[in-house]
């Protein structure tokens, strides 16, 4: 690790105040993904701003009857609050489908949707890459790129997002809760992380001196039809190859609402409102299934070793939503794949 | 990015209560739970296999919850409770877990095996396996590479008295 | 007496390792302590240019850096860099001159007084290259492959036999790079002792091994060092060979005369040894009845362009199955990477998989059961030397193992079966290795309050040798186990080789055997020696050692206590100390055998695989312990599923860089990836290989499995994948 200076922060005014004052300084909760990359000489920050003694850690219903999950909530207890449990078992399925029981207790909800990609390339110093060495070049391209992205691509990076609990998050319209030096505003999660275009060295829309202070989730938590499949090249604990989120509100056999967020896809959670809409007041068929699949995965393009992925996702998606519609969605335990 | 530089950074005095006994640290904000551990308190029953959070071998419990504690920088944890291989046994007894993962030969080498000790004690806490398949997810995040796993659930099921 | 040998006796250093008081090569200390970390190369061939360490120097609490500009002497032979296990070839000298040979070759070694310290200093060491053109592409290079050393001689004539067979299967199988992945992070703590002498607890398969190489490489006597490595956190092969970390742990304490660690992280370790990527090309003839005529086997190997590793990849069907026509060649293609090495069943692992899956393509080719054929083609002698076996109940392990597995229910239509979405396949394979046995001594201190303490170099790497050892001491010496204590792993203790090739077992049981013989040899001429005592006209052998006495064989009551024997002799301790002794009778082959049955399930439209069920029955002689065997056989069947679907070193050949050198990307089974394994030890008594009937079960357990799996997804899914490992896109289409 580099040399940096170590602050406490107070409260959430001291933790902004302290981003502001040293633009090459990061916040740090649970650590699981930034003390990685700087052992790793990836993340180079001359501070670290200790912000896991704020309080942040609270699981709040609001107003609207949806729930505001405070930034410093551990992964695992989110997965297991009550509240989750019953209303929003996407989410919880989604948490637990992630990492390993240590890493959720330590990783917080708002590094969840920090955490940078897994990019063999982005992680070694050793070869250029655009993420890590702004016009570098990408060595994925022409690389090992098995698990790249599929779709939001762009000629200098192919990286992927790896959170599967903001696969979740996506599908369930959240929205983010910053604060910064001028205050607070929400950002829908859809909105948070950016395309690489090129500029794929910033992940995400949060500005320098912001910071996440929550996540809200709408009333509507899609609890009685709903599924999350993660498919990978082990059972447990390890990268999804492609996961989908995937929720639906049903009048008999007809659909009233559609939700569907692919994961290990691209460089966010992938949505399209098109494929949503066309399942609108359709029936829960495979066939409809399938073709909200296509219109999800409208210009996929494969780079040279992950062109599977496209017809996994489309056959994943289907699988998914249809557990989804027979309320019979995946465990993360058993695995047998419904 | 940081210039290079060969600046080390100042240690800061960190207090840990390990196994109930309170330690106090002068550390660099670089030194790992694990690490101090390790290292500075010469308790190396936590083990290193990846240092990335990738194997399990260091997990401990912090204030009762299993964590990677390569993953995280003792100074953060100041003033916590770790509990580590080290303190599951009381006295000469040893903790139902260890005594099942003998009787199950739940390990070879032994080098994973305080990890997989500490993280079921972290499960058994937790309460929420309660079949093969739920223990065999939630022990995921421990890997053995002498391939102990099966005997591993066995010595869990025992611990939760499920034979 | 047998109270121990032969039962699931729990592990003696069990209470260690589950109380983490167990300490491991990296975890021992001294005053003054120093930590080095290691810089590594980024190229993979040219030389060091330039090599800036003045900016770490400059950092507090460094107190050297190491590097080839400024090391201490170094042997300057090859002979002194060769370790037991050596191969052909020049050995790797760390830090030795500026010619980079591979990947992640150390470079520098940073020393300071702490270990963030040396880490953060190592990112401030600079190095300019100038590059050389390099290749690290096995495919790539086919045009380059060179036959090692003279082919095996051939059986009959393969080609015409198989141009005329009636039913010919022909393939490649692919194996990747794998590496070992020991949860243990290679380390040495090198503990200066003064005067030039260092104690050196070493992450290694055998101590004196590393002993013998360290006094060759820094021109050390033998008193000078010793080397320590009570306890192993696994190894397969990995620490075989001395490894870079204890030439740089010990260079620096010399020139320092302090006490110096050296731990590699888990990244570096992709710089060591590895199973090599081979092409395993199978071609195999039969009559129309399935009995073969024609086996050809050529595998083609990974090597580095230093050293030339190759083990038996492809003379396993010559020797297993009866052929008239056969033949085998090896051959390597040397590229820019750092030399291959054991691991688990090396050879065998790889080339019996290509075998097995091709055996499995002739079955349903032959339109014939996969145990039929093997049973068609089975052989009771050795087929390559034309030998006899020591013992062979291989024919059992099918047997046993297919009645386990309820094999007969199986439809032999691929995709004929299923549960549900997944569609459900059984495959089989059959496993073979050597039994081989290796020249050990060891010493027995017995006291006259009925202790014993056992000793021997020999590792115990989680292998179970701490067990096995007090087993067969307190059986010999008529003690129970807790009575016995075992010390291994120091090179000043008796002789053992490195702990490796499934040997360790029958060697080190029979130099405790030897050694108690003595021991009791001359508790009986004390018995016999004291005033009316009941052994008085009683021979020496026709006592045994059994509840702390010295009893007649026919009738235990005659009997006088040791420790009345001893005293009578004015004797506290008595010690023995004898090496093994093993018929070297070439006349028999000895081999052990396994039948392997795996269920898989694969989701039909996912493609992902599940392993549900493996029953592998292992015929190899006497199993001392079936407790640790057993779970040493199912850690085995774990590599093996891991070896089917799982791992591979993935290599971006532009920059000749392993791209996933972690254990995140570097898959290996998990808990969640293990569901039923079955062993069943087959009884196979064998009075020939040596006086116990051991033959050693290390490698036999993963040899056939991965071919297992892949043979029961191809009958789940009618997808053959010769490509290992058999991810989920494979199956797709």
């Amino acid at each position: 690790m580099n040399n940096f200076q170590y602050s406490r922060a107070t409260d959430v005014a001291d933790a902004i105040r302290l981003l502001n004052s040293d633009p090459d300084a990061k916040l740090i909760a649970g650590g699981t993904n930034l003390i990685d990359l700087m052992k790793e000489n990836v993340e180079r920050p001359s501070r670290l701003i200790d912000i896991s003694r704020l309080p942040l850690g609270k699981i709040e219903e609001t107003a609207q009857g949806g729930l505001r999950i405070g930034a410093l909530v551990p992964n695992s207890d989110l997965a297991y609050h009550p509240q989750v449990e019953q209303r929003y078992p996407l989410l919880a399925s989604a948490i637990l489908a992630g990492a390993s029981a240590q890493l959720r207790n330590m990783a917080s909800v708002a590094g969840n949707l920090m955490q940078r990609t897994r990019c063999a390339y982005f992680y070694d110093t050793a070869t250029p890459c655009n993420k890590r060495s702004p016009g570098s070049g990408c060595s994925a391209v022409g690389g090992h790129n098995r698990n790249h992205a599929i779709l939001g691509a762009s000629p200098s990076c192919i990286a992927t997002y790896p959170s599967d609990m903001c696969v979740a998050l996506a599908a369930l319209g959240a929205l983010v809760h910053i604060a910064g030096p001028t205050g607070e505003r929400r950002i829908a999660l859809e909105d948070f992380h950016r395309l690489p275009g090129d500029t794929p060295h910033i992940d995400t829309n949060l500005g320098a001196s912001e910071m996440i202070i929550a996540i809200e989730l709408p009333p509507g938590g899609f609890s009685r039809n709903y599924s999350y499949l993660k498919v990978r090249d082990r059972l447990s604990y390890a990268f999804a190859l492609i996961s989908v989120a995937a929720a639906l509100n049903l009048e008999g056999n007809a659909i009233s609402e559609a939700r569907l967020a692919l994961g290990g896809v691209a460089h966010k959670p992938w949505r399209s409102l098109e494929a949503e809409q066309s399942l609108r007041g359709r029936a829960a068929t495979a066939d409809h299934f399938a073709h909200a699949a296509d219109l999800l995965l409208q210009g996929a393009s494969a780079a040279s070793h992950n062109r599977f992925k496209i017809e996994l996702a489309r056959r994943a998606i289907v699988r998914t939503m249809m557990q989804a519609a027979s309320a019979a969605p995946q465990s993360q335990a058993h695995k047998k794949i419904a | 990015m940081a210039q290079p530089s060969h600046q080390v950074p100042e240690r800061i005095p960190v207090t840990l209560v390990v196994n109930g006994t309170k330690r106090d640290l002068d550390l660099a904000p670089w030194t790992t739970l694990l690490d101090a551990l390790r290292d500075h308190l010469n308790m190396t029953g936590t083990k290193k296999g990846c240092d990335h959070g990738q194997c399990g071998a260091c997990t401990v419990l912090v204030n009762g919850r299993r964590v990677n504690s390569c993953l995280t920088l003792a100074v953060i944890k100041d003033g916590a409770e770790i509990t580590t291989i080290e303190g599951l046994a009381k006295d000469d007894a040893l903790h139902p877990l260890q005594q099942a993962f003998i009787d199950h030969d739940a390990f070879q080498c032994g080098y994973c095996t305080p990890g997989q000790i500490c993280s079921a004690a972290g499960l058994l806490a937790e309460g929420r396996a309660k079949n093969a398949d739920e223990i065999r997810e939630l022990m995921s995040g421990n890997l053995c590479r002498c391939g102990a796993y099966p005997n591993i659930v066995a010595a869990i099921q025992q611990a939760m008295g499920r034979p | 007496m047998n109270a121990y040998v032969g039962t699931p006796t729990s592990r003696v250093d069990g209470r260690a390792k589950v109380t983490g008081s167990a300490k491991y090569a990296g975890e021992f200390t001294a005053a003054g302590l120093l930590q080095g970390f290691v810089v590594e190369a980024t190229i993979p061939r040219g030389r060091i240019a330039r090599l800036d360490t003045g900016e770490a120097l400059k950092v507090k609490g460094v107190i050297d850096v190491f590097t080839h500009a400024n090391r201490p002497q170094l042997a300057d032979r090859d002979e002194a860099w060769k370790d037991e296990v050596a191969p052909e070839g020049s050995p790797f000298r760390p830090l030795y001159d500026e010619t980079i040979k591979f990947n992640g070759q150390p470079i520098a070694l940073v020393v300071a007084q702490d270990w963030e310290t040396a880490k953060f200093a190592a990112t401030l060491v600079r190095v300019d290259y100038e590059q050389q053109p390099f290749v690290t592409d096995l495919e790539a290079e086919l045009g380059s492959a060179a036959e090692l050393d003279k082919p095996h001689e051939p059986r009959g004539d393969a080609a015409s036999a198989l141009a005329k067979a009636a039913v010919r299967h022909e393939a490649d199988y692919v194996i990747p790079t794998e590496h070992h992945n020991p949860m243990e992070l290679y380390a040495t703590t090198a503990v200066w002792e003064g005067d030039g002498r260092l104690t050196v607890y070493d992450k290694t398969q055998g101590v004196q091994n590393v002993h013998k190489f360290l006094c060759g490489v820094f021109d050390k006597n033998p008193d000078d060092i010793r080397v320590v490595s009570p306890y192993v956190g696994g190894a397969f092969g990995s620490g075989l060979r001395p490894q870079y970390q204890v030439v740089l742990a010990t260079l620096a304490a010399l020139a320092l005369k302090r006490s110096v660690r050296v731990v590699l992280t888990r990244q570096q370790m992709y710089g060591l040894g590895y199973r090599p990527m081979t092409i395993e090309h199978v071609a195999l003839g039969a009559a129309a009845d399935g009995a073969l005529d024609a086996v050809s086997h050529e595998a083609i190997a990974v090597s580095s362009r230093y050293e030339d590793f190759a083990r038996n990849d492809a003379g396993w069907a010559e020797q297993l199955y009866r052929s008239s026509n056969s033949r085998s060649s090896h051959k390597l293609v040397h590229l820019d990477v750092s030399t291959p090495c054991d691991m688990r069943a090396p050879g065998a692992a790889s080339g019996v998989c290509a075998l097995e899956c091709a055996m499995d393509e002739l079955a349903v080719a032959l339109k014939l059961d996969p145990v039929e054929l093997r049973l068609k083609c089975y052989s009771d002698r050795d087929q390559s030397e034309d030998l006899p076996y020591s013992s062979k109940q291989l024919r059992e392990c099918y047997a046993r193992g297919a009645d386990a597995f309820g094999w007969s229910k199986r439809n032999p239509e691929p995709r004929s079966m299923r549960d549900g979405k997944e569609l459900v396949g059984w495959g089989m394979a059959t496993g073979v290795w050597e039994a081989l046995q290796m020249p050990v001594a060891a010493r027995i201190v017995l006291t006259s309050n009925g202790h014993a303490e056992v000793s021997c170099a020999a590792s115990d790497i989680g292998t179970g040798t701490y067990t096995i050892v007090a087993q067969v001491a307190a059986d010999a010496l008529g003690l129970p186990i807790e009575n016995i204590s075992v010390r291994l792993a120091d090179s000043t203790l008796p002789q053992a080789p490195v702990e490796g090739g499934s040997w360790m077992a029958a060697s080190s049981a029979h130099a405790v055997l030897a050694a108690a013989e003595d021991i009791r040899r001359e508790l009986a001429a004390l018995a016999k020696s004291m005033p009316g005592s009941p052994l008085g006209g009683v021979d020496a052998t026709d006592v045994t050692l059994v509840d702390g006495t010295i009893a007649h064989n026919g009738e235990h009551s005659h009997s006088v206590s040791i420790a009345d024997a001893m005293r009578h002799g004015g004797l506290e301790r008595i010690e023995k100390e004898k090496l093994n002794r093993f018929d070297e009778d070439k006349s028999h082959a000895r081999n052990t055998h396994s039948a392997v049955f795996a269920e898989v399930k694969v989701d039909e439209e996912l493609g992902v695989v599940r392993v549900t069920r493996v029953v592998s029955a292992v015929a190899a002689g006497r199993i001392l312990n079936t407790k640790t065997g057993r779970s040493q056989i199912m850690g085995s069947v774990v590599w093996g599923i891991g070896m089917a679907l799982h791992e591979e070193t993935v290599m971006d050949h532009r920059f000749g860089r392993i791209m996933n050198a972690n254990i995140a990307e570097y898959h290996i089974p998990v808990n969640a990836d293990v569901y039923d394994i079955d062993v069943i030890f087959v009884d196979e008594r064998d009075d020939l290989i040596n006086r116990l009937g051991v033959k050693g079960i290390g490698e036999i357990g993963i040899v056939g499995v991965p071919a297992a799996i892949a043979n029961a997804v191809y009958h789940a899914t009618g997808k053959r994948i010769r490509r290992f490992p058999i991810t989920l896109d494979k199956l797709l289409d």
